[in-house]
């Protein structure tokens, strides 16, 4: 099996608290590669003490065993550091259908550490009209929004 | 040049563990929800980073200790952590104010460290500068939002101060490994970042209607493995699964 084939079974594997999103479009599947009869692959965290890595690491493992490679090797690097701008279009689509409004600015945005608030649109009813209730959400990686119109309470995910 | 970046090592990793560890015991009893979650989050951020300071740490070493060993299987005295990282949480007004003086620091420490001429170094510290970010702006608006509360909430900080700014000079502590380190280019010059950090820290104390404490001795020698009664119950309390069952694996 070349390593090409490998990510593309790899990038099957769900995120573990994000199911609509694949490791391989959350930017977390970084590299395959073969050391002797051994698949190396390599991961990194979206926020340094994410605990849903041990679970990506038992997907990754049984998943390739299913395809009759027994000798993995998962390392996890943290450079570079992992950043939403390695979100695609498609993806943030899939992330807005879910309920989760996707990060919009790339991280050269500095509005977390100026304080401006920025517009959040409601991933349900797409209104502008949101407040935030906590900047740490449900995971590391999503702040909790309340949505004023429609009143439902929603995850955006934190550009980063 | 090896046992200074090891020693370098778990003094960061101490820290980032044992403040990771004391923001974890909120977990279940903080003061909303909201702030319960916050809490919780950042503490995984802390021990996240500790994880792998202290892998590194130990492939630096090159006696085959893992991170586990590191952390479940030293003792006190040969912890380095910041003495400000292990003082109690107390109300959730010295939990805010612990961890505002310790964002300050760590914003610019790991902003220069994130330039290391060890790739791994800034690697670890690059992207723990991206969450120190959101770590500090929690914790700032809770100062302010305390500090210029009530009568109550700015009493309560105030207490907070009085009793916890004596140990932030240990933050700023040196000894032999530093210099070997700057000379390198590995790590950054702690005077420097002290000066940003008094800066930040005064300007935050006047803005939340606080009162810098006068002539305060600043407690030290957490270099040496000094520390106060409260480390020892931590590591009891964080090590006991592991040396009741070594080796013991989830």
């Amino acid at each position: 099996m070349t390593t090409k084939e490998v990510r593309t079974i790899l990038a099957q594997i769900p995120d573990p608290e994000i199911p609509v999103i694949s490791i391989e479009e959350l930017g977390i599947l970084r590299d395959v590669n073969f050391e002797n009869d051994e698949c190396i692959v390599t991961i990194t965290p979206t926020y340094s003490g994410c605990p849903a890595m041990k679970a990506i690491e038992q997907d990754i493992v049984a998943l390739l065993k299913e395809n009759g490679i027994h000798k993995v090797k998962v390392i996890y690097i943290f450079s570079p550091a992992w950043t939403t701008d390695w979100l695609n279009d498609a993806a943030k689509e899939k992330l807005r259908k879910y309920g989760i409004s996707p990060p919009e600015k790339t991280t050269a945005d500095k509005s977390v550490l100026t304080g401006i608030q920025k517009i959040v649109k409601c991933p349900r009813c797409n209104s502008e009209n949101t407040e935030l209730v906590s900047q740490f959400g449900s995971t590391a990686c999503k702040a909790l929004y309340k949505c004023k119109d429609c009143l439902e309470p929603f995850d955006l995910f934190k550009c980063h | 040049m090896e046992k200074a970046l090891f020693n370098y090592l778990l003094r960061l990793a101490d820290s980032s563990l044992i403040i990771g560890h004391r923001l974890s015991e909120w977990c279940g009893h903080g003061p909303v929800l909201e702030e319960d979650i916050a809490l919780t989050n950042i503490a995984l951020d802390f021990v996240g980073r500790a994880n792998a300071l202290y892998e590194y740490a130990g492939k630096v070493e090159g006696k085959g200790r893992t991170e586990d060993d590191l952390a479940y299987l030293r003792n006190e005295r040969d912890f380095f952590n910041n003495l400000l990282a292990e003082q109690p949480n107390g109300d959730y007004a010295q939990t805010i104010l612990r961890q505002y003086l310790t964002d300050a620091f760590e914003i610019h420490f790991y902003e220069a460290l994130s330039t290391s001429k060890d790739e791994t170094l800034a690697g670890i510290a690059a992207k723990s500068l991206k969450e120190i970010q959101y770590h500090l702006r929690h914790s700032s608006s809770w100062m302010l939002r305390l500090g210029d509360g009530t009568e109550e909430s700015n009493r309560r900080l105030q207490n907070a101060l009085n009793e916890i700014y004596r140990f932030t000079g240990s933050l700023f502590e040196t000894d032999e490994n530093d210099s070997v380190l700057i000379a390198a280019g590995i790590v950054p010059d702690l005077s420097a970042i002290q000066q940003q950090w008094q800066k930040d820290v005064d300007a935050m104390l006047e803005k939340a209607m606080l009162k810098k404490p006068e002539n305060v001795w600043m407690q030290k020698g957490n270099l040496q493995g000094k520390h106060t009664e409260h480390l020892g119950y931590i590591l009891a309390e964080m090590q006991s699964l592991h040396r009741a069952l070594p080796g013991v694996k989830w």
